[in-house]
């Protein structure tokens, strides 16, 4: 292994690596807030919206990621939605891991025991108040682990936006390759990259779980 | 003139799953103070009804009044959500399995309800739930969560949440048939201490002991239908129909059984103690 070679390359790989934190931190954030609003449409007590919510969910899961780029990126000018690389990177994704997390959420909302709603209402609380009082405290805790499972999946994610040219860690591994011919350290080096931004947020997930553990 | 009315008033109530007609035609009254023990076997749509009093099952037919008031009514949905959170603030329900809420103190179970619907201030909810908590027994605990709780604490915290809502009734969901034998003197005691004050009360349970004590009439119901009621020394001792003879026989037998049973496992134990 050319370790001189990794030295000089390095720092032009950690600014990548910042492009791919920054990747990670927006697309989770979209999806989070896309994650939410569909679970609630699947939940709702109006069809037109528990539709809505599942045609979202199964068409995201359904179809793969590269496509879902691809098909905003380049198909977008077409139908006229103008994007550069990196706006349809995070857009693009956000949706994608969106509807994995609308499951997440809507799994870990369903799992509160149904006693806990009607003990809620049996006070007089009206739905509104006891999903907000009793439902979604208990809910939060419960998704706070498989939340960091779809994380996790969407940091390695971010990978695919190399298909669209953002200089992301993959796509910056990709091109240090065609100028060093050195495909193993340049991998080698972007893997360790995304294993150090991994553990820490998954030390991050692990330690906001045990926060929020009750007693 | 108003015609004078019953306290709870179930009227011809009726509930089908599909073709499972739960309960078929049931009309029953309540007075106010007084306790009601309703009795019998699984299935007889006895917990069905008590839930059915605050809409939590809906009735397919029929009527629930309290205290002048129709509980499930026909109105537009949001109307209605409005009108049954009003009138459930006044019914108190105790489940089988507690349904205390994890992830609050025991403080907040019992605050939680009057903060947000009656508006007291938190110095006066922590008064309240100093009292109510203080009245089950339950007033040291008052900073624990419910999982460091045994189920019959649990149960009177439970309770302690309810009456904290000064509702005009408090219905019972076998209240006691989830906790281990030792734990239910002390929930069936602060029932009885309810009872004493004069609590209207509607109680669904297997412990006919406790009923017979407590309770001013028994209504034993089967398949649906309320089979025959009347003070507890009557429906105890001298039944006349044969369905609640039978359900007494067996029920009878099967608590002899696990008196034995629980006696055998006793002494096979102090055997074991003693051969050591």
């Amino acid at each position: 292994m050319d370790i001189e070679l990794i030295l000089k390359v390095y720092p032009y790989f950690l600014e990548a690596a910042v492009v791919t934190i920054e990747l990670s931190v927006l697309t989770v954030l979209l999806g989070l807030i896309c994650g939410a609003l569909a679970a609630a449409a699947r939940m709702s007590r109006f069809r037109l919206l528990r539709i809505i919510g599942a045609v979202y969910v199964s068409v995201f899961r359904g179809t793969p990621a590269l496509i879902q780029l691809f098909l905003l990126y380049f198909g977008g000018p077409q139908i006229g939605i103008q994007l550069d690389a990196f706006e349809a990177g995070v857009i693009g994704l956000g949706l994608n891991i969106g509807a994995y997390m609308a499951e997440t959420m809507r799994g870990a909302i369903v799992s509160v025991d149904g006693g806990q709603t009607e003990a809620a209402r049996t006070l007089g609380l009206s739905r509104a108040q006891a999903f907000r009082k009793v439902t979604l405290p208990q809910a939060m805790r419960l998704m706070i682990r498989p939340l960091g499972v779809n994380i996790n999946a969407q940091i390695k994610g971010t990978a695919l936006v190399a298909a669209i040219s953002v200089v992301e860690l993959t796509y910056t591994a990709q091109r240090y390759i065609g100028s060093t011919y050195k495909p193993f350290e340049m991998f080698f080096l972007a893997g360790v990259l995304y294993i150090i931004i991994i553990t820490v947020t998954g030390k991050g997930i692990t330690y906001l779980d045990r926060k929020a553990r009750l007693p | 003139m108003t015609e004078a009315h019953k306290f709870v008033d179930i009227r011809h109530a009726q509930k089908a799953y599909g073709d499972l007609e739960v309960l078929k035609d049931i009309s029953l009254t309540v007075d106010r103070g007084e306790i009601v023990a309703i009795i019998g076997p699984s299935g007889s749509g006895k917990s069905t009804l008590l839930r059915a009093i605050n809409d939590l099952d809906s009735l397919t037919g029929g009527e629930v009044w309290l205290d002048g008031v129709q509980i499930n009514k026909n109105l537009p949905y949001r109307q209605y959500e409005k009108h049954i959170n009003a009138m459930r603030q006044q019914v108190g329900m105790v489940f089988q399995h507690f349904n205390l809420f994890p992830h609050l103190s025991v403080r907040d179970n019992v605050t939680m309800a009057p903060k947000l619907l009656k508006g007291l201030s938190d110095k006066e909810a922590d008064k309240l739930a100093e009292e109510q908590l203080n009245h089950v027994g339950m007033l040291e605990r008052i900073d624990y969560y419910p999982s460091q709780l045994s189920g019959g604490q649990k149960q009177r915290v439970a309770i302690a949440r309810a009456l904290a809502m000064q509702p005009k009734l408090m219905l019972f969901d076998e209240a006691t048939s989830a906790l281990d034998p030792e734990l239910v003197e002390e929930v069936n005691l602060v029932m009885k201490r309810l009872a004493e004050e004069h609590m209207t009360m509607i109680i669904v349970t297997h412990e006919m002991d406790f009923a017979a004590s407590v309770c001013d009439r028994v209504i034993f119901m089967d398949k649906g239908v309320v089979v025959e009621q009347g003070p507890p020394s009557v429906v105890f001792q001298n039944p006349t129909e044969e369905r609640t003879k039978e359900f007494l026989r067996k029920h009878l037998a099967q608590h002899h059984a696990q008196n034995a049973a629980e006696a055998a496992a006793l002494t096979a134990a102090q055997t074991n103690e003693g051969a050591k």
